[in-house]
């Protein structure tokens, strides 16, 4: 196996390369079933992280991971799954899109999320669960092993329009970011 | 405000610690990082759906000239005209494959086109500092740009970045997603660095600095630097293959 490449931080000027029109629209807002995925980037003083990038990649409303190109020049019919998103300077991010379904039978639905930011050495993982099924919700390896407290940072609170889930770097309700296995061992 | 003095120290007791090769992602000397960083470890999780996959890029995305940062506009961009080229493989070899490189730089006298960017340095009104290409079948991806001036920032009294362009790059796997900075040989500004430094294993940190390639360089037009990047391994099998998206 070769060594991988060490990622660096997105720095301040992320926004001339990683921007591109509709990049938080993964559905347009007027599609009967678009939601709001939103949410607020903090950090350890609990104050807001204005030059965050937040990505999301999830399959569709049936669970099928669509893998469709068009995701920086969006034609407006296509759902390709991802979408990319700057906080603004009060730390708020937000999507258009529609609610995953779960990927098989028992499955809890969730939404990939990275997160990049100025001060942020490396980008996170994390996932975004749908609140509503409390059975896959129990019975998903990830939430099961975690406490109470930390298992609520990955669940996304239903709002009118929308779901909210809040990313917080550090301190308290600090976010459960993630590792996979082939990441930790490039880096054993 | 700190001084450099303060930061070489604090950059040399870090060194001191063992590090791994991935940047320090709780890196004090990098002031930013102080509140941005997770204390909690990383909990590990076998990848399941998604994350098995990553988005799909194609060329309904990318225009072919969005490769060349020197055609962007009417006249020529001024500095040192550059090719910058290399492969995108996984931890296993594999070339990544019609995959979404971007980059991001400052222009060549150090100073980025965004009004944040207040360094009193010229704007080149022909160089925006912006690309993007797809990888091709073999992995390969190769952009035309002017090589980016070091620049002032606000770390600590006299804290310079050594000159930089941002790459952003996607595997096959979501959890193979990099955002990094590649680098130019030699340059002296490297042990002064913060974020450089941040990642302390030396042999690691050298990943991140392009070669110089004279077969690269073009007699009267510009300089070669190839840099190959190798993001980490797939979870998914080598039996799992599949025709991706082009």
């Amino acid at each position: 196996m070769s060594a991988a490449v060490p990622g660096q931080t997105v720095g301040p000027f992320f926004h001339l390369g990683l921007e591109f029109p509709q990049m938080n629209e993964l559905v347009p807002p007027g599609n009967p079933r678009a939601v709001r995925l939103h949410g607020r980037v903090t950090d350890g003083a609990g104050d807001p992280v204005p030059d965050a990038v937040i990505e999301i990649w999830q399959a569709d409303p049936r669970g099928h991971v669509v893998r469709q190109a068009g995701s920086l020049r969006r034609d407006g019919w296509t759902f390709t799954g991802w979408g990319r998103a700057a906080t603004d300077p009060d730390g708020y991010y937000q999507f258009t899109t529609v609610e995953p379904g779960a990927t098989g039978p028992g499955r809890a639905p969730f939404v990939a999320v990275t997160v990049f930011a100025r001060g942020l050495l490396d980008r996170l993982f994390t996932r975004a669960y749908l609140p509503d099924d409390a059975a896959a919700l129990a019975a998903d390896p990830l939430l099961a092993a975690l406490g109470e407290e930390r298992r609520a940072t990955l669940l996304t609170r239903r709002v009118d329009q929308g779901l909210v889930f809040d990313i917080r770097l550090q301190g308290e309700g600090e976010t459960v970011f993630l590792t996979y296995p082939r990441l930790r061992d490039a880096w054993a | 405000m700190n001084s450099q003095a303060d930061i070489d120290q604090e950059i040399a007791a870090a060194a001191q610690q063992p590090g791994g090769p991935q940047p320090r992602i709780d890196y004090p000397p990098y002031r930013s990082s102080v509140l941005r960083h997770p204390k909690q470890p990383l909990q590990l999780i076998d990848p399941e759906s998604v994350e098995l996959w990553a988005p799909a890029f194609g060329h309904r995305d990318v225009a072919d000239d969005e490769a060349d940062l020197t055609i962007q506009h009417a006249g020529t961009p001024l500095g040192e005209r550059i090719v910058v080229t290399g492969r995108v493989l996984d931890g296993d070899g594999r070339p990544v494959a019609h995959q979404l490189v971007e980059v991001w730089q400052a222009n060549a006298a150090g100073r980025y086109r965004h009004q944040r960017d207040q360094h009193p340095a010229p704007h080149d009104p022909n160089f925006t500092g912006v690309g993007r290409c797809l990888t091709d079948a073999d992995g390969t991806y190769r952009f035309q740009t002017i090589k980016p001036g070091p620049y002032p920032w606000r770390n600590h009294l006299n804290a310079w970045r050594p000159a930089h362009i941002h790459f952003s790059l996607f595997g096959t796997d979501f959890t193979q997603r990099l955002v990094t900075q590649m680098y130019f040989p030699g340059d002296p500004l490297f042990r002064y660095d913060p974020i450089y430094q941040s990642i302390t294993d030396p042999k690691s940190r050298e990943l991140l600095i392009a070669q110089y390639d004279h077969d690269l360089t073009t007699p009267e037009w510009n300089t070669g630097y190839r840099w190959d990047i190798v993001l980490t391994g797939t979870h998914r099998t080598p039996l799992d293959t599949e025709d991706d998206n082009s």
